[in-house]
């Protein structure tokens, strides 16, 4: 018995438009919920984050009403940088419907009453978990990550006392050599997601755990990116137009990922593509993770295959 | 069907709605009141104010309606609202030297001036399900004792400390600012108020867990309940304006002081050291945990060797904290798609090179 299942984008072929239901405001509450002392001191962190690009700033992480783990960082970034003439754009997995995304961008709506949309050129500021748009971002626009582990050498070395010792010292051979290990095991780095990258020829940094795909983004990217960490109470920065590198070796150059398919909706060759599982025999069809790039192409009349769903053909 | 996880706004509504009706449950059944759950099940505010940090059985109540009786969801709820209060200052330290005391026990001698007063306990109840209960419409009295308890009931500690048998404990100066965990971000290494305010509001169930480990010998450090005590003491708050402290108000604390192993250097004789546990309400194995932890923290203090859990700061403190802890673990379940497809990419490159690698170079087993 096999279920088809449409991208949700196709089945609300209104859905990129910005939001239609107008949320209420919440009463009692400061301008995107946190106080303007709180606020002073997130924007203190994030002009010394921007100061020392890729260098974790510790700041006093406030416990938001939404829990940790979930983008309480970002959140706290975004209230603090955003103001009542902004539009907010909140994707999640590069989606704005996903549950997630839609809880965010309506906490701001409740609690900032601002505009909010889906389109990423229409956006002031963007908070995203996982995913870098595909649409190139500009000079006009902030892009709020939410990180959950800011630590880059986290998962090599436990203690926040080695850590930061290691960042002062610029001694990142541990990660070298974990990057080489990969290559000794496997015959290639087999990171595919929170590929460490370097930033401005100087700290390593944890890109938040979005698709090695996105990484080359960063690089010289004409928008802020500013990094949330609630939960460890972290703020970090890559300004505009800063170099981002992610850490290869000259033999082993960085790559990223790349399908055989096309996007089964709008027929993109270059987005970041998600499986979609259609039936319980291995059938499955490739969509565009950016909801709004792969609404957009469809709008532009751009066609992808649809189907015939595509089914695994080496069986292994 | 994993594509349900984009359900939108809709879903959510639906979602909290349905919430909302389980929560009732069967309408043909009287709805809780806050005083109900205040009154009668008083240890679960008293746990929720604790790890909460707020003192507020009332809101504390709520909480606990609100979350369904799930403790830590009640603890977030509390933490989520204490978070928006403003702060107006820092309140003398509490002196529970000078505590009404409903409860003191201690371990360390047979009888004490004071002398040791069980009040109300578990400790001696057989643990046998009481169907009394089951019935209903109990209203047992205790009965009022004949001699009020004594007013001076000397700190165990204060006690020992006549002889220098124990380690003296100096209040910081005045002029030492407060260091405020929620408002900071932790350092390391922490110090020790620090750390206990990082304990006060830890998770129960991990701290019980630690302070049991060092019993087992993950740092042992050969504890004594000197003396566990609860009551009401006085909260005391100097208006900048008046320069002066005045009482605002009373609250019930449980406070435990474990002596520990003793120590001596070259320039101190030999004297016990303390761990020492403080919560809001009456949670003695909290506070019990706690005063294990809390000693256990302080091995690199005393020389000691710190190689159990319970001894390594950074990984009691980073961890101890139950909502950044249920926030972390539970963010598992939103979506993680599109790391899971770089890996399945990743995956699939690997084994198709290691398929490609055995059919150039058959090992029997390859094939298969």
């Amino acid at each position: 018995m096999s279920t088809v299942i449409q991208h949700p984008s196709a089945q609300h072929p209104s859905a990129a438009k910005t939001e239609t239901t107008p949320v209420a405001m919440i009463e009692g509450y400061n301008f995107a919920y946190l106080d303007e002392q709180t606020k002073r001191m997130i924007r203190r962190a994030i002009l010394k984050a921007v100061a020392v690009p890729g260098y974790q700033v510790p700041f006093g992480s406030r416990e938001m009403p939404l829990p940790y783990g979930w983008g309480t960082g970002g959140i706290q970034v975004t209230a603090a940088v955003i103001g009542p003439d902004d539009t907010l754009k909140v994707i999640d997995q590069g989606a704005d419907d996903t549950t997630n995304a839609v809880n965010i961008r309506r906490f701001f709506a409740k609690t900032a009453g601002v505009a909010t949309t889906e389109k990423t050129a229409d956006a002031s500021i963007i908070q995203t978990r996982h995913r870098i748009p595909e649409k190139p971002l500009t000079e006009e626009q902030i892009l709020v990550y939410q990180v959950p582990i800011p630590e880059p050498l986290r998962q090599l070395e436990a203690r926040e006392t080695e850590t930061r010792k290691m960042h002062a010292l610029e001694e990142y051979g541990v990660m070298h050599v974990s990057l080489y290990e990969d290559i000794a095991t496997f015959g290639r780095i087999t990171r595919s997601y929170n590929y460490p990258v370097k930033v401005a020829d100087r700290y390593v940094m944890a890109p938040s755990p979005i698709p090695k795909f996105d990484n080359p983004k960063m690089n010289r990217m004409p928008a802020l990116q500013l990094f949330g960490a609630g939960r460890e109470k972290r703020i970090y920065a890559v300004p505009p137009y800063t170099k981002v590198e992610s850490l290869d070796f000259e033999d082993h150059p960085f790559t990223i990922e790349s399908w055989e398919e096309n996007c089964a909706l709008c027929g993109a060759t270059d987005s970041y593509l998600d499986e979609v599982v259609i039936d319980d025999k291995g059938g499955k069809m490739f969509v565009c993770s950016d909801s709004d790039y792969c609404q957009e192409r469809r709008e532009a009349g751009h066609v992808g295959d649809g189907g015939p769903p595509h089914t695994e053909s080496d069986g292994r | 069907m994993y594509v349900a996880v984009k359900g939108g706004e809709q879903a959510i509504e639906n979602s909290q709605k349905l919430l909302a009706e389980e929560r009732r449950g069967d309408t043909g059944v009287p709805e809780l009141s806050l005083d109900q759950i205040r009154e009668q099940m008083a240890l679960a505010v008293d746990r929720v104010m604790t790890e909460g940090s707020l003192y507020d059985p009332e809101l504390a109540a709520l909480a606990i309606k609100q979350a369904c009786g799930d403790l830590q969801e009640a603890i977030f709820l509390l933490r989520a609202y204490r978070t928006t209060l403003p702060r107006f200052g820092v309140s003398e330290p509490i002196d529970t030297g000078h505590m009404a005391i409903r409860r003191r026990i201690s371990a360390t001698y047979k009888d004490l001036p004071g002398g040791q007063v069980l009040g109300p306990s578990f400790d001696y109840t057989h643990r046998l399900l009481d169907f009394a209960l089951a019935a209903g419409d109990t209203r047992p009295v205790a009965d009022i004792a004949e001699q009020a308890v004594d007013s001076g009931m000397p700190r165990v500690t204060d006690i020992l400390n006549h002889e220098g048998l124990v380690e003296v404990e100096e209040p910081e100066s005045d002029d030492t600012p407060v260091f405020d965990l929620t408002r900071e971000s932790p350092r390391y290494p922490a110090d020790r108020p620090a750390r206990l305010q990082n304990l006060a509001r830890g998770d129960e169930g991990f701290l019980l867990a630690l302070g049991y480990s060092t019993q087992r010998g993950f740092g042992n450090n050969h504890p004594f309940a000197g003396e566990i005590r609860l009551g009401e003491v006085a909260v005391e708050f100097a208006p900048e304006e008046l320069g002066f402290p005045i009482e605002i108000g009373e609250i019930t604390v449980t406070e435990c002081q474990m002596i520990n192993q003793f120590k001596g250097s070259a320039s101190q004789p030999p004297q016990f050291t303390r761990g020492y546990g403080l919560t809001f309400g009456h949670c003695e194995r909290k506070a019990m945990s706690m005063a294990l932890v809390d000693r256990a923290l302080r091995a690199e203090e005393f020389g000691e060797p710190v190689e159990a859990p319970a001894q390594d700061e950074e990984f009691v403190m980073a961890h101890s904290d139950n909502v950044e802890a249920s926030g972390f673990v539970q963010h598992l379940k939103l979506p993680h798609y599109v790391d899971f497809q770089a890996e399945l990419v990743t995956v699939r490159a690997l084994r198709k090179q290691a398929f490609a690698a055995a059919e150039v170079n058959p090992v029997s087993d390859a094939a298969e």
